[in-house]
């Protein structure tokens, strides 16, 4: 049997909105009878993307992870849905409208926030693959399709090969799914640039009499005198050490440049955060 | 199946399949193509194949657009201001206070047509000013360039000149340096994709951030381009105050220069060059007038200041390393710069010092050796390989205007489309940034935008004309300006002034400035009418925009449903108009929209391809890429090669070549100009103005010693990236849910203002705050976000809000509903122009309590 999930591509996610827009487009004001009901014109996301701004001043970034309900195989909103909640033969969960309606409670059945209350309906209403599209001959969903980056992709085929895949590609489940469970149908790429975080800095150099960019510096990060990772810094001087976990302790700078070395620490992590600028006197 | 129809329409954020059932809409899409579409291209760059993917991409706001057609604030019927009798007392100090009652089509138009008459025979010509935004709905017939041109032509009315707003700094200064009137000063960008991927090693974003302009009306036709630039290694620099959108998407180095000081980094850019011998000295030699004066002003010779990074740096705020470092990069490799979204844009260019940073930009460039290989302007924006000899008319071509003077229809269409001239007997002109003083009966004077020639800037106007009345009847296409113009609060000013006898607006939406009208007459979608055009060909000013596209899409727009409420086309508004004025057959030659498509199919190429029936029924055609030795050559490697011009555009003017016809460049020298030969013959003594690009302060940024202590933050406006201007704003759209662009608290949708922490947490401020940001040309309150994403002293709100909303008396209170614009200055960013200086504007903010109205 084929089934879907979704594949998100965070390193590719721009924020643009298309597929939270395409996704209103397509459910507000439209029935979609056997399906859903129509979506309010405002309040419901059901592409929810969520930032992550990382970083401080001049030293950032952001990334943005989109999140729709993800169709989980072990759904806790299908086993306190008392029906009111189904999954299909394909993976995809639906709001059964009828069963659905007058359950206000269901709200917090879904442990990831992909359930929204329609005040009009009287219901909980969400994603749904938009499963009448896929039944009538569509290849994607309306937010895969309005992506413009390929952040966006559905998986269509075997449980087998979608464990294949996610191992081959390193797909990791969403954030602290692990801990609200469920079993998410839904995988994500560069994760880490929501999860993780960095330790970035600048180095400069003083020669003859005016400052330079630290291009070339070594700079060497230890944790509990051990060396984590090391980096030479780039042509701006810029060094960035990312991928690390937030809340793992207290981190030590090592920089070094023509034989001078400069240490800065301990530098506790809670956050992604910028070490300062340090500039070698000549 | 279904029931539904499947139709094909067009917009400013790219072309559409619109699902109807049962006459109302169900869906917009973008385009996916068929195997029956035109090929798409293929290039070859280091070992790799790139093919765009067979569809087009659309904007985000283009999503809204169902929600937007059958949003509440469509304006369904004619209305008239309750407190207006056109033949008692008509109360103009009630416009924007006073509410509406509906009235009948009939007398909607009678009272209009009327008050043409009667101002016409009171006052004489010239009473009637007609206005409108710059934008429009698409399609090629039913534009403003169109059918509104041809109506006011027919009833004879006083003309708004738009300011290149736009080009600013590059039509009032790169102009100067490099010629490209007929581009207001920016670049051509021809073949620039294949050679970029193929050849360049760095790009540079200066003021750059196609991810939320996509250049315009480029959709997200570039992203692809950008990501392959990306997976070649090719490198990014990002020059501005904000962590842009391009920025964030493709990483790089971020350099966030204080704002409108991009002049003092540049020359400290070409001091390294200098310095260290990294120019391209052959080029310069052979290519180029003036670099000695200005290497000697760049060193400092000649007023002992030495450009250097340092030297920059209290004024940009960036290190001067930084800068150096960026210097010896940019000089020793193969270099594109991106100068805003499309090259000959960015905020940069509308500021204080923004005429000083584009003839900069020219000047950095000529040092690198612009149009050799890797050497040119972009960031794979512009310049697709697509065919640019099949012709299709872009909206600047005027329509059915038949206007040769204000359109372009004298480029190509004329000899074409068939169609009775149209001409306007009126010749007083307004500056668009002078509407209000003009209203209230100010003397004015003005320049044009006259992309004829270079020296076209310099013919000064005044106002009134002489022996023509000043403003009596505004009628008012549209309602953008208080959202859009600088200083806005002084058009809600003018509005309730007794001057102004009648205000008659034709808009779709009740928008903020609408409700200052005495009559409204409810206009239609292009959903809701016939149409035909291509994605995003403007022609005019932007010949050959359609170079955007991965692919050429021309299209018939259907008319996908009936308009809705008592709506008409705009086409047949001012039909029913000329009728009542007897002007009815010479309006519309006796033709229906849908017969006007007819004609300008029959004037395009399209019937060499594809056959009337099957283009309507098909609704869309996509012109296949030209074989590979067809695309357009490189721009400007014809000049670094020293041979003829060989780009397809026909400009400049073949007077406007001193030598030979198409040899060299429009300028005096045919060279690129370092220090510029029409600035001299003007004014060579202009302090604002010299013809060597120099350092020139902000004259609203923090050398304003006063002015700064009281408001110390630069507040810079740049283009909202989930609205065109005001056109997909507001209105209760399904845009108004996008986090970035309002955000919900109390029931209201607040526009919004980003704000570094570090200021935010010395004022008291978190993420949602209620903010009031304000100066001395007024306040506007708005919601905060709280963000690492600006430097410490700046703050960021795009301009382009739809809503206006004072919370007391109009023109004097601050506004919710997120008008920066009531901030901004009206002042020319020299005064020898017609330019905003949108991104130079000083303010301060605090918390709002909402009961102050101030
Ligand atoms: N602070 C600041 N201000 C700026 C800028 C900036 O960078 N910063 N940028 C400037 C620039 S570059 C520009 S181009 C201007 C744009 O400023 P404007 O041109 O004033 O803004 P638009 O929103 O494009 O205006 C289009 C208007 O036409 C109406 N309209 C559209 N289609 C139709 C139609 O089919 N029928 C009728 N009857 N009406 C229609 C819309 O409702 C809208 O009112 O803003 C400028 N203002
Ligand atoms: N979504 C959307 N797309 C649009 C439009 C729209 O309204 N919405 N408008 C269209 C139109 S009419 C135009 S003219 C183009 C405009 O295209 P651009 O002129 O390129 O766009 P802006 O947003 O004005 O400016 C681009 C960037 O310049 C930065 N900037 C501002 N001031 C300075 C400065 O002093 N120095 C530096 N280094 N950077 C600065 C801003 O932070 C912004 O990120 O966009 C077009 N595309
Ligand atoms: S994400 Fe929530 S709503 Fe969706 S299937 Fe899982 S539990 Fe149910
Ligand atoms: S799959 Fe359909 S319902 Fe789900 S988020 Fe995407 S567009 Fe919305
Ligand atoms: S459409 Fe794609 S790039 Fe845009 S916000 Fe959604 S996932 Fe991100
Ligand atoms: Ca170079
Ligand atoms: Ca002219
Ligand atoms: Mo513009």
């Amino acid at each position: 049997m084929n089934k879907y999930a979704f594949i998100i591509d965070v390193g590719k996610c721009e924020n643009c909105n298309n597929c939270f827009l395409a996704c209103k487009d397509e459910h507000c004001d439209n029935d979609w009878p056997g399906y859903s009901r129509p979506q309010p014109l405002h309040g419901h996301r059901w592409m929810n993307i969520l930032k992550k701004e990382r970083g401080v001043f001049p030293l950032i970034d952001v990334a943005y992870l989109p999140k729709p309900c993800f169709h989980c195989d072990d759904a806790p909103c299908v086993s306190a849905g008392r029906g009111g909640l189904r999954k299909r033969e394909d993976g995809i969960v639906i709001v059964d409208s009828a069963k659905a309606c007058g359950n206000r409670d269901l709200v917090s059945a879904c442990p990831h926030g992909a359930l929204w209350w329609n005040e009009e309906e009287k219901m909980v209403q969400k994603c749904t693959f938009c499963a009448h599209l896929l039944d009538d001959g569509w290849q994607v969903p309306r937010c895969v399709q309005a992506c413009p980056t390929g952040a966006l992709s559905i998986f269509r085929g075997s449980d087998e090969t979608l464990r294949e895949k996610i191992v081959e590609q390193e797909l990791q489940p969403p954030p602290d799914s692990q801990n609200r469970g469920g079993s998410p149908r839904c995988f994500y790429r560069n994760l880490q640039r929501y999860t993780s975080c960095f330790l970035a800095g600048s180095v400069g150099v003083e020669q003859d009499g005016v400052e330079e960019c630290g291009v070339g510096a070594r700079v060497v990060l230890k944790k509990e005198n051990e060396v984590v990772a090391e980096q030479l810094c780039d042509e701006f001087g810029d060094f960035r050490f990312d991928g690390l976990a937030p809340g793992s302790g207290e981190y030590l700078l090592e920089i070094s440049y023509n034989g001078k070395v400069m240490k800065s620490g301990p530098i506790r992590l809670s956050a992604s955060r910028s070490a300062g600028t340090f500039v070698f006197s000549s | 199946g279904g029931g539904v129809v499947r139709y094909v329409n067009n917009t400013n954020g790219g072309p559409v399949f619109v699902y109807v059932r049962n006459g109302k809409i169900v869906r917009i899409t973008p385009i996916e193509f068929d195997d029956r579409d035109g090929r798409s291209w293929t290039i070859t760059a280091r070992g790799r194949s790139f093919t765009p993917p067979r569809r087009g991409t659309v904007n985000p706001y283009v999503f809204g657009l169902r929600s937007l057609i059958y949003s509440k604030d469509r304006l369904l019927y004619p209305m008239k201001r309750v407190d207006f009798d056109p033949r008692g007392d008509r109360n103009p100090q009630n416009r924007g206070i006073s509410s509406y009652e509906r009235v009948s089509w009939d007398e909607a138009l009678d009272i209009v047509a009327a008050e043409i008459k009667r101002v016409k025979r009171e006052h004489g010509p010239g009473a009637i000013l007609n206005s409108c935004g710059s934008h429009h709905t698409w399609g090629n017939i039913g534009y403003w360039l169109s059918a509104k041109t041809r109506f006011m032509n027919s009833i004879g009315s006083s003309q708004v000149v738009h300011n290149p707003d736009s080009w600013e700094g590059w039509y009032w200064g790169a102009v100067h340096h490099w010629g490209n009137s007929i581009r207001n000063g920016a670049s051509d960008t021809y073949g620039t994709v294949e050679d970029c991927l193929k050849e360049a090693e760095m790009i540079v974003f200066w003021s750059s951030d196609p991810e939320s302009t996509s250049g315009v009306y480029g959709a997200f036709e570039g992203t692809v381009r950008r990501q392959w630039a990306k997976s070649l290694g090719i490198r990014m620099v990002h020059i501005d105050p904000f962590y842009n959108h391009t920025a964030a998407l493709l990483g790089g180095k971020w350099i966030a220069p204080r704002p409108d000081t991009g002049n003092a980094m540049a020359l400290a850019i070409a001091w390294v060059w200098i310095t260290e011998d990294l120019y391209d000295k052959e080029y310069v030699a052979e290519r180029t007038t003036g670099f000695a004066k200005w290497r000697d002003y760049v060193l400092g010779v000649t007023d002992g200041t030495a450009k250097t990074p340092e030297w920059q740096e209290p004024e940009t705020g960036v290190p001067g390393r930084v800068v150096r470092s960026l210097a010896r990069q940019w000089g020793s490799r193969k270099t594109y710069l991106s100068p805003g979204g499309l090259a000959g844009f960015g905020g940069a260019c509308r500021c204080a010092t923004g005429i000083e940073w584009a003839r900069s930009m020219v000047c950095l460039m000529a040092m690198q050796g612009l149009g050799k290989p890797g050497v040119n302007l972009g960031c794979l924006q512009q310049g697709a390989p697509v065919d640019t000899h099949f012709y299709f008319p872009g909206y600047a071509e005027g329509g059915l205007s038949g206007d040769l003077d204000n359109t372009g229809l004298r480029v190509s269409m004329y000899q074409r489309m068939v169609q009775l001239p149209s001409m306007n007997p009126v010749s007083q002109l307004v500056p668009r940034m002078r509407i209000p003083e003009a209203i209230l009966g100010e003397e004015i004077t003005g320049y044009p935008t006259d992309p004829k020639s270079i020296e076209g800037q310099f013919r000064k106007f005044g106002y009134p004309a002489p022996g023509h009345s000043p403003i009596r009847l505004y009628y008012k296409y549209g309602g953008s300006h208080f959202g859009t113009m600088g200083d806005s609060n002084r058009y809600v000013r003018a509005y309730r002034s007794e001057r102004l006898e009648f205000v008659v607006n034709q808009s779709i939406w009740f928008e903020g400035e609408a409700k200052f009208a005495d009559i409204l007459l409810p206009a239609c979608t292009n959903f809701e009418r016939w149409d035909i055009g291509e994605t995003a060909n403007s022609g005019g000013y932007s010949h050959h925009q359609f170079i955007q596209w991965n692919h050429r899409i021309v299209t018939m727009q259907h008319k996908c449903i009936e308009p809705l409420g008592e709506s008409r086309s705009d086409y047949q508004i001012f039909l029913d108009l000329a009728n009542r004025l007897g002007l009815g057959n010479l309006f519309s030659e006796a033709m229906t929209e849908l017969d006007w498509c007819r004609r300008l199919f029959d004037a395009s190429d399209l019937p060499t391809r594809v056959s009337w029936k099957d283009f309507v029924k098909k609704g869309y055609y996509v012109v296949p890429a030209p074989a590979e030795q067809n695309r357009a050559p490189v721009s400007w490697r014809w000049f670094a090669e020293g041979r003829e011009k060989d780009v397809p555009e026909l400009a400049p003017l073949p007077a406007d070549y001193a030598e030979k016809w198409r040899k060299g460049l429009q300028t005096q020298s045919g060279k690129l100009e370092f220090e510029s030969s029409s600035l001299k013959r003007f004014d060579p003594d202009d302090p604002e103005r010299p013809p060597l690009p120099s350092y020139i302060p902000s004259w609203e940024g923090h050398h304003v010693k006063e002015l700064y202590e009281k408001y110390p933050l630069n507040l810079v406006s740049p283009h909202p990236r989930y609205s065109f201007h005001t056109m997909f704003d507001g209105k209760d759209s399904i845009i108004n849910d996008v986090r970035e662009h309002r955000t919900l608290i109390d029931g209201y949708y607040y526009w919004i203002v980003r704000i570094n922490s570090v200021d935010a947490r010395e004022r008291g401020i978190a993420d949602n705050t209620l903010v009031r940001m304000y100066n001395d040309r007024g306040a506007v309150i708005l919601a905060a976000q709280v963000t690492d994403r600006v430097p410490p002293k700046t703050v960021i709100s795009a301009e382009g809000s739809a809503v206006y909303d004072p919370v007391g008396e109009p023109g004097h209170s601050a506004d919710r509903g997120g008008c920066v614009n009531l901030l901004t200055s009206s002042r020319n960013i020299i005064s020898r122009s017609h330019s905003t200086p949108s991104n130079s504007c000083l303010v301060q903010i605090q918390p709002w309590s909402s009961g102050d109205v101030s």
